[in-house]
């Protein structure tokens, strides 16, 4: 049985103007070796927005997030981050975009030649242009924000793998940008870590409201983001009250089959009546 | 198993895909390889970078190359004697083992030695760099791969390789000088004399241009098998041997064309 899809082109995608929006994915279609990966996607992020996308392995949420940053090129269809098309842009021109996008991937892919203190500072320290002790400070900010400033001279592999995911995410946000994208942040991880890694994402989320698509196969991470907010005064995540709604909207986005078959929020999902989505929910 | 299983497991690929997957190969390579040079013109320049790879490079090859065109030019000199001496032209030595070295023996031995240490090294730590998404992180912070890790990595394999073949030939020399003085009881003056006396312009520009060409063939192949790195660890190692091999024909093959194309350059 195929997997229900929804319209082509959603009203949030086929009209809007695309730099409203922080991500913008037009009928996008993708194949590896004849394998349909994407098959006509369409979706919108946003600005201020967090979107959690779900489906199983191979689905193509990896993919999605690698398009949106340019890293790969669509077979067909249009991308967009922040206004630019990013699927019409060369390399080139896409490393001034990317300077406004974080992303951590998968396995971290922290540079293991280089200290924590290098790999966090890596983007300012190619800018060239940030003065020795403004970049000192900003590194040593941003591991405060992650609780990891005692590893400033540590190397990645010193480190353990929720360490490294944490230096990952310093090393996404240090530079403040506008969009950040979360390959499996708790993936290979323990509840333990995982908690302690999606605690920072909402808190991420939180103060600072940047715009985020998050990848994930853990359901219970992006339920416990839509059910928790960050309290800034205890420095601590703490339960939203029943029916309580986030300060940053979040809704969530279901592939199966390489098409998209839900995006809404936390309470369409709940209530969705398709066979699959509440199995997969289940 | 049964011959029917095993021809199942095989993957058949059609002559036209494998000769188009050739084709874009040959392709991918010379983008690399033509970006790689043009991208000395363009900023940022990584110095540090490529002062880096020198350093692992040049002097982490020094040795390897001294012992190998050493002792290459000792046996030129060993069997170049018991031929010469049936002529009675044992006197000649010192020109022959010069003649040999610096044109020819010098220049792709030290490739070769090269190209067995560093474009494995450079397949390995880049294919290492695919596998772990390290490169793709490197894109996604605005740096362009391309800038950062071979354009430092051919220039400075380009200029060690040139240097490093000048001690070699140097240590070439001394090798035949050292046969020839304890083995063949010839005068160490003498062999030194006509060793310099014999070198022309021709000789010496054709084994100076060649250490070029080979530095850009060594790292080019080695950065771009790495780059190219698929699969996981057994790619990475798939990648290293495969760089290694290719390198060194590359190496031997373009050596022929670029004897003969110096040779009518120099009408010698």
């Amino acid at each position: 049985m195929s997997a229900p899809t929804l319209p082509l082109e959603t009203p949030a995608t086929a009209t809007r103007d695309p730099a409203l929006d922080a991500i913008v994915f037009r009928d996008v279609h993708m194949a590896f070796e004849n394998n349909m990966v994407l098959d006509g996607i369409s979706f919108c992020l946003q600005r201020g927005e967090t979107k959690a996308l779900f489906g199983v392995a191979g689905s193509g949420k990896s993919t999605i997030l690698k398009l949106a940053l340019g890293l790969l090129k669509p077979d067909s269809g249009a991308i967009y981050a922040l206004g630019q098309e990013v699927s019409a842009m060369r390399e080139e021109e896409l490393f001034a975009l990317r300077r406004k996008l974080g992303i951590v991937f998968q396995e971290s892919a922290l540079f293991d030649s280089l200290t924590v203190h290098d790999n966090v500072a890596y983007r300012l320290m190619e800018e060239r242009n940030v003065p020795a002790d403004e970049l000192e400070h900003k590194v040593r900010e941003v591991l405060r924000f992650v609780e990891l400033e005692h590893t400033l001279d540590m190397l990645p592999a010193e480190l353990s793998g929720g360490m490294r995911r944490r230096v990952a995410i310093a090393r996404a946000i240090i530079d403040e940008p506008e969009v950040l994208l979360y390959d499996s942040p708790t993936g290979g991880l323990d509840p333990v870590t995982s908690n302690t890694i999606i605690e920072l994402i909402v808190k991420q989320r939180d103060v600072f409201k940047t715009s985020s698509l998050l990848v994930t196969h853990r359901l219970q991470d992006a339920f416990t983001m839509a059910t928790h907010r960050f309290d800034r005064h205890t420095n601590q995540m703490q339960a939203l009250p029943p029916g309580g709604k986030t300060e940053v909207p979040m809704s969530f986005l279901l592939l199966r089959d390489g098409k998209i078959i839900f995006d809404g929020d936390l309470h369409a999902l709940a209530h969705s009546t398709d066979e699959y989505i509440r199995e997969y929910i289940s | 198993m049964a011959a029917g299983d095993f021809l199942s497991d095989i993957e058949l690929i059609s002559p036209s895909e494998f000769v188009k997957k050739k084709i874009q190969s040959v392709q991918a390579y010379s983008l690399l390889a033509f970006h790689s040079l043009l991208n000395l013109f363009r900023s940022p320049l990584y110095i540090a970078d490529m002062t880096q790879q020198a350093d692992m490079i040049g002097f982490g090859s020094l040795p390897i190359v001294l012992a190998a065109v050493f002792f290459t030019g000792a046996a030129v000199a060993l069997n170049s004697a018991t031929t010469l001496s049936r002529f009675g032209a044992t006197s000649v030595i010192g020109q022959l083992v010069s003649i040999s070295i610096v044109r020819e023996l010098g220049p792709v031995l030290a490739g070769l030695v090269v190209a067995g240490r560093n474009s494995s090294g450079m397949a390995s730590e880049l294919g290492s760099m695919i596998v772990t998404e390290q490169i793709d992180a490197m894109r996604a912070l605005g740096t362009d791969p391309l800038k950062k890790l071979v354009t430092p990595r051919v220039l400075a394999t380009i200029i060690m390789m040139f240097f490093l073949t000048i001690l070699g030939d140097l240590l070439g020399l001394t090798g035949g000088s050292v046969v020839a003085s304890l083995l063949l009881h010839m005068d160490a003056h003498a062999y030194w004399s006509s060793a310099w006396q014999t070198l022309e312009f021709s000789d010496v520009f054709m084994g100076l241009v060649k250490p070029l060409v080979f530095g850009f063939i060594i790292a080019t192949i080695g950065c771009y098998y790495g780059l190219s790195t698929k699969g996981g660890t057994q790619g990475v190692g798939r990648a290293t041997t495969e760089a290694v091999v290719a390198a060194m024909i590359l190496i031997i093959v373009v050596d022929v064309f670029v004897t003969r194309f110096l040779m009518v350059l120099l009408g010698s």
